[in-house]
């Protein structure tokens, strides 16, 4: 809440018609910014600047802005989320840049998420990965035995809840340099792998989910833990590792 | 196995062979240093026993059967990298027009396949240097110390030997093939500045590689995690930088000997 | 036209069951034959979408979002109430059926909240069977905590992320129907009309936001679990995209809107920064199980804070005024949040705000005695003797990052303040919207074949909603409610047949929908959408939020036809309708707030009384406390559209309480 200095900032923004057209950078000076704004809020701004000129605004995929959807994108500065660790661009805070800054600001690249317009990707591979056997396979009848009846210990409880707590936003997928969906797989093999309801299912799920992920288009994994240090909740590559494992035991006896 | 996740049908099985094979060729290094390390014994005594290990490695039957795996390895290993460095480049057709890469991920990491190329060109030339000049060049044969008689492969000296085609001959009959003298092609081959340079450069490579390497094989195969992770990353910078480095000092420690 | 709430006969504790005794059922060979359109995907769409589908009926689900995963319950934060009492601390179905009674003030149904309760359990079984990783303590068993307005701990969470998980599982239950192709999910479309053939509910009419295309899509029942509308303030806690469009559309083909007027202003919230503002973000209710909220008790001090002279940690114990413990002692900062909200306006308004914005609008939330107390229980738990100040801070501070690691961070990051250090400043905003499409027992609105359920309903939370109810609701109504009712109606509906969508009422909608694009496409304006959203959610948060006056509201109703009317001159929607154009979809949903909201102030000026969320400055206590007037007003405002919200007409549905007692509510 502070009454810092307004910024004055240039940006390259990532113009693109549609999924067919080609892009470029395009060029905007945006002046007035107070630190305190969003990231989204400045692109808001620069919105009703370019309305008011009479110009197209930028097209860019954000909902909730409390850093939980996992809509809001961006490669900003050459990072997934912009410079900040641990938040979504939503979450970024202008403080977070200097007046005078060049700020680039990109879609999410990768095959598997197609440019739609500007900087909104397509990510619904994602959702076909999550059909290929992010569930399990219970009905929502009601009827099933009390929530307390199977304990689980609360280490694995908190470590599926930490897999679990991915926003599906495909930061992952944007740092790595293969365009990897690991991560975003192994949180999910690993949130049910952890609970023992999702045993009964294991073997086939990872299976089933790595095969999409592949056939998305999305690239293999570098282990170069780029997804880790992007991912804006902090997800661990270990649950890269325990999906490597899963699918060994899985490939072995499946 | 089911049709779907055939031995070489996804990324992952992919990666297991690249880490199963890799950690092969680690071990593998860590054997070729011990018997490299026979270089720093100075004298006839030096140069005995590095040319009694040059035959036991190459005509011991169980030596062999693991050179093959080796070479199956390191050809497995390359042409494994080959397929998935396609595929890495495949996942993201456009790239961006400004990546800062290296605020999330280290240099090595981002370019196994570099360095994965610079080791073979090493491989071919490190082969073609002594292995091959061993087995097909005009190799010196080992002599006794006095340098009178040449010296069979088990080490025993034949006074009066006479060595044609490799074979010891004394007074016409063939005694066996005579003890190559590959400690001598080593020392000249690393009064080659040009060649001590470009192994130490080959090791720094090697290094890297390693640094990513090592580790990455134990998260590719699944064996991280909380537990293990902290010791397999110590032992991964440990591996990395010592044994390059090793294998690094001994051109170099040749070439200020021979010089 | 009368309005039938079609509750059943009995006990208030069999209705249910007797209910479900009694339905029609459709038979698993004709629930192929039948579609289901369900709109919205979020915890009441996704659970009903699944759930359905499960049953073995056609689903086509829509949300506007790029993926189900991203409807907004995702983002409630605290908890979801069920009574399981595994505490063992005296809850029972009927305590949260009263509390939940009495913490809406006496202003929801009865045998609707009833059954609510009843299924809560349901839900907790539910969900973990489906790998929601719930919190559980060392024994492995469930955790729990408390919420505002009761007096146990039945509150079920996830940290602080317990909607995404419900939603995450709800959205896993809808990818294993959607894999089995019994569930077409249709992203990124907004549902911009209902079409109505011979009284019934029989499709929407959608506009695909990538293309701009307008489909048409028909079924046999059309259910709504779209959310609320508090972005008609502009400001608030919703998504960005959160919007009334699909509840409005319905309301204008003849669904009665009921209680407009029942907002939640949620008093936990991270204040205003500034103009540039577009969004407010919550700070999680849980937050009061162990923040003590304050002002300075001198105007001297509050000022010095505000211009910054002054640290709030270096202001005395005694010079601390702790507001809520001093006016609510039993329940003191657990108060309900209509409460606790109007008590900090009061102390803001008489000039004790901490936040240097335009309208000083600000309190403290303090942790420091939090970590002093639970750096003492660690200490003794660790055997530490004779610890030192900084040691038990510092295990404190450890203990309250497990418990609410992610809220601190998160506001932190937002205000650059660390709340470790100094008191969260934090102040109500809008957050939920208690009023809804009017539905009946089954969940149906008066139009016959059209459902609502969760927040797009008006049914179970009456004038203010309790803390961790929400999901509670929005999983009832999706897994366990909807499932049965809706089937005793599709169940005359197995010899029907394919609605086709070459029916005139598709075309006439689909003509509309198209007309009013146009309009907005081709209208050459000079103003962006925002300029007329940001306006009316000025006009509605300063006449038509926490305290309303008649004076206020009469206002606020002339000022948003007025800026409705520019708003048709002036809007400038650049960019072409057959494309994916953002402007145009805010276009879209600001049209339809700017009639929402004039409903909404006379929905207010209408309900001569105050009670949970609304709150008229004519009608209070002489303690400044909410004066319900229930001989004239205990009923449900449902309203029919007839062409202007100025000319909607009022439908009293009466509330009949025959399990409690009508009671002045008290907390203190």
């Amino acid at each position: 809440m502070s009454a810092a200095k307004k910024l004055n900032l240039t940006l390259k923004v990532w113009r693109q018609k549609n999924g067919n057209a080609k892009g470029n950078l395009e060029t905007y000076p945006l002046n007035d910014i107070s630190p305190d704004s969003s990231f989204l809020e400045m692109l808001d701004i620069l919105n009703n600047e370019l309305i008011n000129k009479g110009e197209s605004p930028v097209v860019f995929d954000h909902d909730c802005r409390e850093g939980i959807c996992g809509s809001c994108s961006l490669y900003i500065n050459g990072e997934p989320h912009g410079p900040a660790r641990l938040v979504t661009t939503c979450q970024l805070h202008m403080r977070s840049f200097k007046d005078g800054e060049t700020i680039y600001i990109e879609p999410f690249r990768a095959k598997a998420f197609p440019v739609i317009k500007d900087l909104m990707v397509d990510r619904s591979a994602f959702d076909r990965i999550q059909h290929a056997g992010g569930y399990i396979s219970v009905n929502t009848s009601g009827n099933t035995q009390d929530a307390n009846a199977i304990p689980i210990e609360k280490e694995n409880a908190d470590e599926a809840f930490y897999s679990a707590a991915c926003i599906g936003c495909g930061a992952c997928v944007a740092a790595c340099k293969n365009a990897s969906a690991s991560l975003f797989v192994a949180a999910k093999v690993s949130q049910y792998t952890l609970l023992p309801q999702g045993q009964v299912e294991a073997k086939d799920r990872v299976l089933n989910m790595v095969k999409q992920a592949e056939k998305e288009g999305f690239g293999p994994c570098s282990n170069t833990g780029a997804c880790e240090v992007e991912c804006p909740k902090g997800i661990s590559i270990e649950n890269i590792a325990r999906m490597n494992r899963e699918y060994l035991s899985a490939t072995i006896s499946k | 196995m089911s049709e779907s996740t055939g031995l070489l049908k996804s990324h992952i099985v992919k990666k297991y062979w690249m880490a199963f094979t890799g950690l092969f060729l680690c071990l593998f290094l860590t054997g070729h240093l011990a018997g490299n390390l026979q270089l720093f014994i100075t004298g006839y005594a030096g140069q005995l026993q590095f040319n009694q290990y040059a035959v036991f490695m190459t005509t011991n039957p169980a030596v062999k059967l693991l050179s093959y795996v080796t070479y199956i390895s390191i050809l497995f290993h390359a042409i494994d990298g080959i397929v998935i460095s396609m595929a890495n480049r495949k996942a993201r057709p456009q790239g961006y027009a400004y990546s800062k890469p290296e605020k999330n991920s280290m240099w090595s990491s981002r370019n196994m396949g570099v360095l994965g190329t610079i080791i073979l060109v090493y491989i071919v030339v490190h082969m073609q240097n002594f292995w091959y000049e061993y087995k097909f060049g005009t190799t010196p044969y080992m002599m006794n110390e006095d340098g009178t008689a040449p010296l069979l492969k088990d080490g025993t000296a034949i006074p009066n030997g006479e060595i044609v085609d490799g074979m010891i001959m004394q007074a016409g009959e063939n005694l066996g093939p005579a003890m190559g003298d590959l400690y001598t092609i080593v020392m000249e081959g690393f009064a080659n500045p040009i060649l001590v340079v470009f192994y130490v450069l080959a090791m720094a490579a090697m290094g890297f590689h390693l640094i990513h390497g090592f580790q990455s094989a134990f998260q590719s195969i699944g064996l991280r995690n909380k537990k293990y992770s902290p010791v397999i990353t110590k032992a991964g910078y440990a591996f990395a930088i010592l044994v390059p480095l090793l294998f690094a000092i001994i051109p170099v420690y040749l070439f200020i000997m021979a010089a | 036209m009368s309005l039938d709430s079609k509750i059943p006969e009995g006990p208030l504790k069999d209705k249910w069951t007797n209910y479900k005794n009694n339905i029609n059922l459709v038979n698993p060979a004709n629930k192929r034959n039948i579609d289901v359109i369900v709109v919205g995907t979020g915890l009441a769409g996704g659970s009903a979408a699944a759930t359905l589908a499960e049953l073995g009926y056609n689903v086509k689900a829509f949300c506007y979002q790029d993926s189900p995963r991203r409807a907004h319950s995702i983002a409630a934060q605290g908890g979801i109430n069920a009574a399981k009492n595994y505490q063992g601390d005296g809850d029972s179905t009927y305590r949260l059926f009263y509390d939940t009674i009495k913490g809406g003030d006496y202003r929801s149904r009865e045998a609707n909240v009833y059954r609510l309760a009843e299924v809560s359990t349901n839900i907790i079984d539910q969900c973990v069977a489906q790998g929601v990783p719930f919190a559980r303590d060392y024994g492995g068993l469930l955790d729990n905590r408390s919420f505002g307005g009761v007096l146990v701990s039945r509150t079920f969470y996830a940290k602080g992320q317990t909607g995404q998980q419900l939603l995450l599982g709800a959205y896993s239950a809808m990818n294993r129907q959607i894999a089995k192709g019994k569930i077409q999910m249709y992203n990124r479309h907004e549902m911009v009309d209902v079409v109505i053939v011979d009284g019934k509910a029989r499709g929407i009419i959608a506009r695909n936001l990538v293309t701009g295309e307008i489909e048409r899509h028909s079924a046999h029942a059309v259910v709504l679990g779209t959310g609320g509308y508090g972005n008609v303030f502009f400001l608030s806690t919703n998504a960005m995209g959160s919007n009334v469009t699909a509840a409005w559309k319905a309301h204008k083909k003849g669904a009665f809107f009921a209680n407009p007027c029942y907002t939640q202003i949620h008093p936990t919230c991270i204040p205003v920064h500034g103009t540039q503002q577009s969004k407010l973000t919550l700070m999680s209710e849980s937050l009061r199980n162990d923040g003590r909220i304050w002002v300075p008790k001198n105007l001297k001090d509050a000022e010095a804070v505000r211009n910054g002279s002054l640290k709030p940690t270096d202001i005395k114990e005694e010079d601390r005024d702790y507001y809520l413990e001093r006016r609510y002692p039993s329940f003191g900062n657990l108060v309900p949040r209509d409460v606790a909200s109007r008590a900090a306006k009061e102390r803001c308004d008489a000039g004790y705000g901490v936040v240097a914005n335009d309208t000083n609008e600000g309190v403290f939330l303090d942790f420091a005695a939090a970590i002093q107390r639970y750096g003492k229980e660690e200490a003794l738990v660790k055997g530490i003797s004779n610890p030192s100040k900084e040691e038990i801070t510092s295990l404190g501070e450890k203990v309250i990052e497990t418990k609410y690691g992610n809220l601190f961070d998160m506001y932190k990051q937002i205000t650059n303040d660390n709340p470790y250090k100094t008191p969260m400043r934090i102040y109500p905003a809008v957050h939920y919207t208690m009023g809804g499409l009017w539905v009946d027992y089954n969940l149906m609105t008066n139009v016959e074949g059209m459902y609502a359920i969760g927040e797009a309903n008006f049914s179970d939370h009456g004038a203010n909603r309790l803390g961790a109810s929400a999901l509670m609701q929005g999983l009832a109504d999706g897994y366990f409610v909807l499932p049965y009712t809706i089937g005793d109606y599709l169940a005359n509906d197995i010899r029907t047949g394919k609605i086709s969508t070459d029916l005139p009422e598709f075309e006439a909608a689909e003509k509309k929908a198209k007309d009013e694009i146009n309009k907005l496409i081709n209208n050459n304006g000079t103003k962006p959408v925002d300029y007329f959203h940001k306006k009316l959610g000025l006009i509605m948060w300063n006449k038509v939020g926490m305290a309303r006056t008649t004076e206020g509201l009469n206002e606020a109703i002339s000022e948003i036809a007025a800026l409705r009317e520019e708003f048709y001159k002036e809007v400038r929607v650049p960019g072409e309708a057959d494309e994916l154009n953002q402007e145009l979809e805010k276009a879209g949903r600001v049209a339809d707030f700017l009639e929402l909201g004039e409903l909404f102030a006379r929905d207010a000026l209408e309900r001569e009384e105050s009670c949970g969320g609304h709150f008229r400055e004519e009608y209070k206590t002489e303690e400044g406390e909410a004066l319900r007037r229930d001989d004239e007003f205990a009923y449900v405002s449902a309203w029919e559209y007839t062409g202007k919200p100025s000319e909607a007409i009022l439908h009293k549905d009466k509330l009949e309480f025959e399990n409690v007692e009508l009671k002045t509510r008290s907390y203190k």
